[in-house]
């Protein structure tokens, strides 16, 4: 079945908005003071796998940037990109290993599971441990080390989050979507 | 609950400007703080957004609450930058003045301290410009400026609907999490992170099939009304520009100019005053 682009653009607008909510109000305080656990990155993988990169990129960008700007310090551009970045590598990769199409058809099992997260490793190494602590050195001129620190703690947490929140609304939705073939003619 | 984006609607020169003009206006202040350490320029800009901040009739009281975050998230980048790299300003200005010494490594250099007014600064040159976007522009008319000054308006429309829905979205969450809650699902400090987390999933599952439905609905509505059907659209909340919207435009595309000057006339992007 092909998507009709309103359904993107839609998805996009709704998908931002569950991120900034998350992000900004869903706050699990963890053990490190100040720092809760971002669980918009399972979100965004879910709907990343779901509505395909350009979707997962825009609802990264646009909901990373509005909770920058609530936050009121102007918008952190840097981690902003990176968050873009990562829907759109995450995309790609989950299009590339099949598993976009399999939750589409509500089959979400240990195949799927694993190159899931496999994907999802993958690129936020690539958002967190290049994407982001680079640009913070190229933009604001801030220590390496201390940007690559940031990023990284940043990173793992969602890498972590990532695996426990997308798998398990991954694992959901393919459940509370009918199968291929789950209607049987009565004899 | 609080409103998020609280627009203040309380007349100003600031607020006849158009959404767009001040969209732009902010882009272009945002370069020019972001390109330049030159602190005579980050000085001035914090100076000029403090002014246009009382042009705007706002009042701290206004935006206390979001001072006390930025503030916060300032101190603590400031406390991360020397705790991870005490010398960093003398590798920017390469010359090295001791003050005194906090033991171990981390010594207190002029050009250090430098390096951290600079950092300040460069918040401070945000700040204002910041809170007056935040309190001066109605967020319907956010969507329409971004499709003006050139964003597709297919991806306006993605934004205006994020600024549509998230407070249904966060009601929507209060009320999930106050069932599951009586349901015994514990979300705060007395469980473990791995149990809160998983505890965080019962309550986004049940949010995030809703949201699904409303996806589909939401674009069913559009899709009968043709959304999409043209190249451009019109915005309700759209507004012609006067010349004082041109005036502001031109005067933030001059400080831009001005930070792009001096990153080319000091040779780099900091000032240095110690040689």
């Amino acid at each position: 079945m092909k998507k009709s682009p309103i359904v993107t653009v839609v998805a996009i607008g709704i998908g931002a908005a569950l991120f900034f909510v998350l992000g900004r109000f869903v706050a699990i305080p963890s053990p490190v003071p100040n720092t809760n656990v971002a669980l918009q990155y399972g979100l965004l993988a879910f709907m990343t796998a779901l509505f395909g990169p350009l979707a997962g990129a825009l609802i990264g960008l646009i909901g990373h940037a509005l909770i920058d700007f609530s936050y009121g310090w102007g918008i952190w551009w840097s981690w902003v990109i990176a968050s873009g970045v990562f829907g759109i590598i995450f995309g790609l990769l989950a299009k590339g290993f099949g598993v976009s199409a399999a939750l589409a058809e509500g089959q979400f099992g240990g195949r799927e599971i694993a190159r899931f997260n496999l994907a999802q490793l993958l690129s936020h190494l690539v958002a967190w441990g290049v994407v982001a602590p680079g640009l913070d050195v190229l933009i604001y001129a801030e220590p390496a080390n201390k940007v690559f620190l940031q990023c990284l703690v940043g990173g793992l947490g969602n890498i972590v989050t990532t695996a426990i929140v997308g798998t398990l609304l991954c694992v959901a939705y393919a459940a509370a979507k009918p199968k291929k073939g789950s209607l049987k003619e009565e004899k | 609950m609080r409103p998020i984006f609280n627009y203040i609607d309380r007349p100003s020169p600031i607020h006849r400007l158009t959404g767009a003009t001040k969209l732009c206006c902010l882009l272009l202040w945002s370069f020019a703080a972001m390109t330049s350490y030159d602190t005579r320029l980050l000085a001035f800009l914090a100076a000029a957004g403090v002014a246009v901040f009382v042009l705007s009739r706002l009042r701290i009281s206004d935006i206390r609450f979001l001072l006390g975050f930025v503030t916060v998230f300032m101190v603590l980048n400031n406390v991360l930058v020397f705790a991870f790299s005490p010398e960093h300003g003398v590798g920017l200005y390469g010359t090295r003045h001791v003050l005194f010494s906090l033991g171990g490594r981390w010594v207190v250099t002029k050009e250090q301290l430098f390096y951290h007014l600079n950092l300040v600064l460069k918040y401070l040159a945000m700040l204002p410009v910041v809170m007056i976007f935040i309190c001066t522009t109605q967020p319907s008319e956010f969507a329409a400026s971004l499709n003006r000054i050139g964003v597709k308006y297919t991806v306006a429309y993605s934004v205006a609907l994020a600024l549509r829905y998230i407070p249904d979205i966060q009601q929507e969450y209060h009320e999930i999490s106050q069932a599951q809650q009586a349901r015994g699902i514990e979300m705060s400090k007395k469980e473990s992170l791995l149990r809160r987390l998983k505890a965080a999933s019962a309550i986004l599952i049940p949010l995030i099939l809703s949201s699904m439905d409303r996806i589909d609905v939401i674009s069913n509505a559009m899709e009968l009304r043709g959304f999409g059907k043209n190249k451009r659209r019109s915005w309700y909340m759209a507004r012609p520009f006067r010349p004082a919207d041109f005036a502001a435009m031109g005067l933030c595309a001059l400080l831009l100019a001005a930070a792009i000057f001096l990153n080319i006339h000091n040779g780099t992007r900091f000032w240095n005053p110690f040689i």
